[in-house]
């Protein structure tokens, strides 16, 4: 079946960003959005390690251990960028100014709930700033594969990993769908190009309802 | 207290000549802010060489990481050490922490092995709750309801309260009987400036132990800060180490 690359999925989650949002990017996909701001947008992104409005990485020979995010990227400082603690960095996140956080997950189920902290046989996990992030954010967007690597549905009706947060995804974005949660559970909004409803169904553990407005994503 | 402090030229008693003078109290069953994110940016890196090589056991480590199995973000040269000096050395007992694992690892590190074998404790935290906690315990507030981790393991056996419809979970402030703070430069009163984005954990690690030892790139005179660009007062600082020429800014 057709799926969208990593790259992909990092372009259709870009397009949700306004001019002048503040954004914080998960490790893994959500990082790759970054490369696909829309044009005449600016974002400002955050970072739990103590900044609003990093740029990309420096050239080579140029990177400085003290200016990185949270995953340990080296960054640059664009003009307009604050530098701060961490205190500071989840007072704007519980504060309500982060406008959207782009995360990736284990599992989200029907409720919006998300897991991505634990790896399964694992005793201890990263649980980091995700759950504070999740907490705080207005718009919490999951970006994702559609399923594992084993083909078993990571959008299911319960979630079997330890959660990260009750019920605070507003949007997931896969390979193969962007899907939109709500009070009444998931509905399909967008599909990829060549995928039918019942394509995506298929590997969906919890039950789509689909919209009447359901498009092919636009890439 | 036995430690020799520099004389004469720095007529200051917050400074100390080396590392291992500068952690020699650190006594078994200590409780240890760590102050540093995961990279080698703001990392104490030879405080934590120093704790290690003093040996003290028993320990409680107060931190983002324990360690995280693998240095990143850091350059070819750069310095590499971690908290995880002090798990691999046997010293740690307990770990309040939030990422004590490395991003996409597969393998377990020395915590997770601890973990397994009774020996280390892990308490997990969010990130940002752990930097409130231990702002609360520099503050003088004893715990505060927190809106994160509500419904998941990080709530678990902890009181709950309902403030206007919504669910939160008491949290209890963190204090240290010693910090180990990164900054870049001190005056001789202790006063902090940092560089980059080194701040991190370790301004507010700085305000919560009973002894703050801070380890920087330089020593200046009092009156070279600029008071208002100073980020820690040094009332928050009682050890002030710097770091010889070869490993400034690394």
């Amino acid at each position: 079946m057709f799926r969208l690359d990593r790259e992909a999925i990092a372009l259709r989650v870009a397009r949700e960003f306004r001019d002048g949002d503040v954004v914080n990017l998960g490790i893994g996909i959500p990082t790759l959005a970054a490369n696909y701001i829309p044009e005449g947008r600016t974002v400002w992104f955050h970072t739990e390690n103590g900044a609003v409005g990093f740029g990309g990485s420096p050239p080579e020979g140029e990177e400085d251990i003290h200016m990185t995010n949270a995953g340990g990227g080296f960054v640059t400082a664009l003009p307009g960028m604050s530098i701060f603690d961490t205190v500071e960095a989840f007072t704007i996140v519980r504060g309500g100014y982060l406008d959207i956080t782009v995360l990736g997950a284990m599992q989200v189920s029907e409720k919006g709930d998300l897991a991505n902290w634990l790896r399964p046989g694992r005793l201890i996990g990263g649980i980091g700033g995700a759950m504070d992030i999740v907490a705080g954010a207005k718009r919490v967007i999951a970006a994702m594969e559609h399923t594992d690597k084993k083909g078993t549905p990571k959008i299911v009706r319960e979630c079997t990993s330890p959660l990260t947060a009750v019920g605070c995804v507003d949007m997931i974005v896969t390979d193969m769908a962007v899907i939109e949660v709500g009070e009444g559970g998931l509905t399909l909004v967008e599909h990829a190009p060549s995928l039918s409803v019942e394509d995506i169904q298929s590997v969906t553990d919890a039950s789509l309802r689909v919209s009447p407005d359901l498009r092919e994503m636009e890439l | 207290m036995t430690l020799t402090k520099l004389r004469g030229r720095a007529r200051s008693d917050k400074i100390f000549v080396t590392f291992a003078e500068a952690v020699a109290d650190i006594q078994d069953g200590s409780t240890v802010i760590i102050g540093h994110f995961g990279g080698p940016g703001g990392m104490p890196m030879l405080l934590l060489r120093a704790l290690r090589d003093h040996g003290a056991r028993d320990l409680t480590i107060v931190g983002n990481t324990a360690g995280i199995g693998v240095v990143f973000g850091a350059k070819r040269d750069a310095l590499r050490i971690d908290p995880g000096v002090l798990v691999e050395n046997g010293q740690v007992s307990k770990a309040i922490v939030s990422y004590p694992i490395a991003p996409g690892a597969s393998q377990p590190n020395p915590l997770e092995e601890g973990f397994k074998a009774g020996t280390i404790d892990i308490e997990m935290n969010p990130q940002g709750i752990l930097a409130e906690r231990i702002r609360a315990g520099g503050a003088g507030i004893p715990a505060f309801w927190s809106p994160v981790g509500v419904g998941t393991v990080v709530s678990e056996g902890k009181e709950t309260r309902t403030i206007d419809g919504k669910e939160y979970i008491l949290e209890h402030a963190i204090k240290g009987d010693f910090a180990l703070v990164r900054a870049h430069k001190a005056d001789k009163a202790g006063n902090l400036v940092y560089r980059g984005n080194m701040r991190h954990f370790n301004v507010t690690s700085a305000t919560a132990a009973r002894v703050t030892i801070v380890e920087v790139d330089e020593i200046v005179e009092l009156g070279e800060l600029d008071p208002d660009k100073i980020i820690t007062p040094g009332i928050y600082v009682n050890r002030i180490v710097c770091r010889p020429k070869q490993f400034r800014g690394k």
